[in-house]
């Protein structure tokens, strides 16, 4: 037998006191540090709220009156002559073709020799509301009525107080005839502001007051359908042979990382994709909603695949037991079972990368719709823009009634972006099921 | 293959077999989880396996109706017969054999769908119904035989998963029935049930004994000797013993299955 090695005796412990100075010491700096660290997360919490609070805050002060807009009132007879229109041939079948032809402009000129001292105030695109009156309502042919046409951009701007008329007239943006112009219209009762319905409705023009955001809204919509149409089924179906049908391997591993990665390419360079392949190569119209919606929806496509892969997943695995265990085949278990209890998820997902899409500007420069669109598009092919773009180009120009234009454009870009968020959160709370 | 096979216990004897197995071996991978097992197994009676765990007694219930096909890497040799038909034959539709054979989970697993919606999955996809009658009455008769339809009447409506896990587990057993199975595997059925729901479930089988072939994988012994009428007893991946469950727990002839039912281990 082998000689047990001697162990000395552990030396006895004492007993722990638990209200010693020390003890209690020790107790107060772990509650010191734990309410430090609660007031550096209080901290970092109220500088990142007050950062977002003071963005907001300056987008609604300067971006609110791009809502509205300034009318003048203006005395107009529908003189035949100076419409050079024939009485007769509007009394006849062809009235109202005759009608809209009519030289609405000759019109519009000689009803702003009425204002005298501001007759050039009245905005390019005044004889618009002329015709529009006219139209409406032919039995007007030959009458006198006010008609409330807008004013340029400069009168509009002096109405709603942006210049500082303290300054001297060689600084402060606005000439002394203007500045005239509009105190004698102020004077007359003749302005007005209101609601800018124009802003919602038109397309991009050289003339703020006339400036919209309606086409770069429609050309928003038309892309980000072509890239639902696109990117929802191919991530979907992506996602769920990725995790329910594709071989367990090397293959496997190479394909999830590789979609890791392109979920993190910069999106310029998706851009530069659509410009060599869909444009240079398959000659598909340069800045259209369609090339725009097929190069957003590459990029958006990775992000759909995770979040299908991940909310797929989450769908517990007794369920396809379930499902295979009674004889359903893996197709069945798949749109039976899995798909739509994971629909939640993926549309949370879906909607985040489409948001993503609705405010991507850098691949669209590329593929052309950085373009200067005066008409609402009319289909996916047309040369349209989208939202962010027009708030680029509207920061880009130098004439000042862009400035409230570009925060208002902002604004409504913000409300669609939220209100999409919030759906998806929607969602998420009312569908996801917890197992 | 085991370099020493352990001499072929019986199959069962005196028995008309409604599934064979012959000289099967699983390997999941590199690993070998059964080791030769051949066994019969009777429409007359509840056959019940038992064993330490890990010995593979639930991995060789899953390969009677091909639910190791959707393990990654599973691997199954020899040979499975239901009827006399190889059901790995290619010519075997591994979605009908599912139908033939059905299985009950060890945690009940209802779909997230109403009570009706849960029964009436198996014969919707299978075209058992043609009419929206016909599917009542399949729902109603596979509800009564799973002895749930007096407590659910009512409320056909609600979700499976609303119901206690009791009632749950009966709902899965009236899913199985639903679709007329042949056989009916049960993998260790009560393990996430209280022992009142337990009891009701051990009812059921015996209820519903002689109509269906029923296996039962169970690691409770006294279960075993409640339920069933033969049992087969696995360890390490063999088939020990298999013989009248009366027999196993009066009589062992092995002296392993002797250690295992008096608590030597496991």
């Amino acid at each position: 037998m082998t000689a047990m090695p001697i162990i000395p005796p552990l030396p006895e412990r004492q007993p722990t006191d638990w209200t010693s100075p020390a003890m209690q010491a020790r107790l107060a700096a772990r509650y010191r540090g734990e309410r430090n660290f609660r007031r550096m997360g209080a901290a970092a919490l109220l500088i990142a709220a007050s950062f977002l609070a003071f963005l907001l805050f300056t987008i609604v002060r300067d971006g609110w009156s791009g809502f509205l807009r300034t009318e003048a009132r203006v005395e107009v007879t529908f003189t035949a002559a100076t419409l050079d229109v024939d009485p007769a041939a509007v009394a006849g079948p062809n009235g109202a073709a005759t009608l809209a032809r009519a030289d609405y402009l000759a019109l519009m000129n000689e009803a702003a020799k009425g204002l005298d001292p501001a007759a050039g105030t009245l905005s390019d695109a005044a004889w618009l509301a002329l015709r529009d009156r006219l139209l409406a309502d032919p039995a007007l042919l030959g009458q006198r009525v006010t008609v409330w046409v807008p004013v340029r951009s400069t009168i509009d701007l002096l109405a709603k107080g942006k210049y500082d008329l303290s300054a001297p007239a060689d600084s402060r943006g606005v000439s002394d005839r203007e500045v005239e112009a509009w105190r004698w219209l102020e004077r007359e009762g003749r302005l007005r502001t209101g609601f800018n319905a124009a802003f919602l409705g038109n397309a991009d023009s050289t003339e703020p007051e006339l400036a919209g955001i309606g086409g770069a809204a429609l050309g928003s919509l038309f892309t980000l359908f072509i890239t639902i149409i696109i990117a929802f089924p191919l991530g979907v179906l992506s996602a769920v042979w990725l995790e329910e049908f594709a071989p367990r391997g090397r293959l496997a591993d190479v394909i999830e990382l590789s979609i890791n990665n392109l979920a993190a390419v910069p999106s310029i360079i998706f851009g530069l994709l659509g410009l060599a392949f869909f444009l240079n190569f398959a000659g598909l119209p340069r800045s259209s909603p369609l090339v725009g919606g097929i190069t957003l929806a590459l990029m958006i496509m990775p992000v759909i695949v995770i979040a299908a892969r991940v909310a797929i997943k989450a769908v517990p695995p007794s369920i396809r037991d379930a499902a295979l265990g009674i004889g359903a085949s893996p197709i069945q278990v798949v749109f039976q079972h899995v798909l739509p209890l994971s629909l939640p998820g993926i549309m949370t997902g879906t909607i985040i990368g489409i948001a993503r899409a609705l405010g991507e500007t850098a691949p669209l420069l590329l593929i052309g719709m950085r373009a200067f669109v005066t008409d609402v598009p009319q289909g996916i092919t047309a040369p349209a823009t989208v939202l962010p773009m027009q708030v680029f180009l509207w920061s880009d120009d130098v004439q000042r009634g862009f400035v409230e234009k570009t925060s208002a454009a902002i604004l409504v870009l913000l409300v669609i972006l939220i209100t999409m968020n919030s759906l998806a959160i929607y969602l998420r709370n009312r569908f996801e099921r917890r197992w | 293959m085991n370099p020493n096979p352990a001499p072929n216990p019986a199959i069962g004897h005196n028995i008309v077999p409604k599934m064979t197995a012959r000289d099967v071996n699983v390997f999941y991978g590199q690993k070998q989880a059964i080791k030769n097992v051949s066994i019969d197994v009777s429409s007359e009676h509840v056959t019940a396996f038992i064993g330490p765990s890990g010995c593979g007694k639930s991995t060789f219930l899953r390969c009677l109706n091909r639910m190791n096909d959707t393990v990654d890497g599973a691997r199954v040799e020899g040979r499975i017969e239901l009827d006399s038909q190889d059901i790995y034959a290619p010519a075997m539709d591994v979605v009908q054999l599912r139908a033939r054979v059905g299985m009950v989970f060890q945690k009940p697993n209802p779909f997230p769908k109403s009570i009706y919606e849960n029964v009436a999955y198996g014969p919707r996809i299978h075209g058992l119904a043609r009419a929206k009658a016909d599917m009542d009455n399949i729902v109603e008769s596979a509800l009564r035989r799973a002895g749930l339809w007096d407590e659910v009447k009512d409320r056909l409506a609600e979700s499976g998963t609303a119901m206690s896990g009791g009632q749950q587990q009966r709902l899965c057993i009236a899913r199985a029935i639903a679709v007329d199975p042949e056989v009916i595997l049960m993998d260790e059925p009560c393990s996430a049930l209280d022992p009142i729901a337990t009891a009701r479930i051990e009812e059921l089988i015996d209820e519903l004994r002689g109509r269906y072939a029923i296996v039962i994988v169970t690691h409770n012994m006294q279960q075993a000797a409640r339920v069933s009428q033969k049992t087969a007893f696995f360890h390490l991946g063999t088939l020990v013993e298999y013989d009248d469950t009366s027999a196993i727990f009066t009589n062992p002839k092995a002296t392993r299955t002797k250690d295992y039912i008096t608590g030597r281990y496991g």
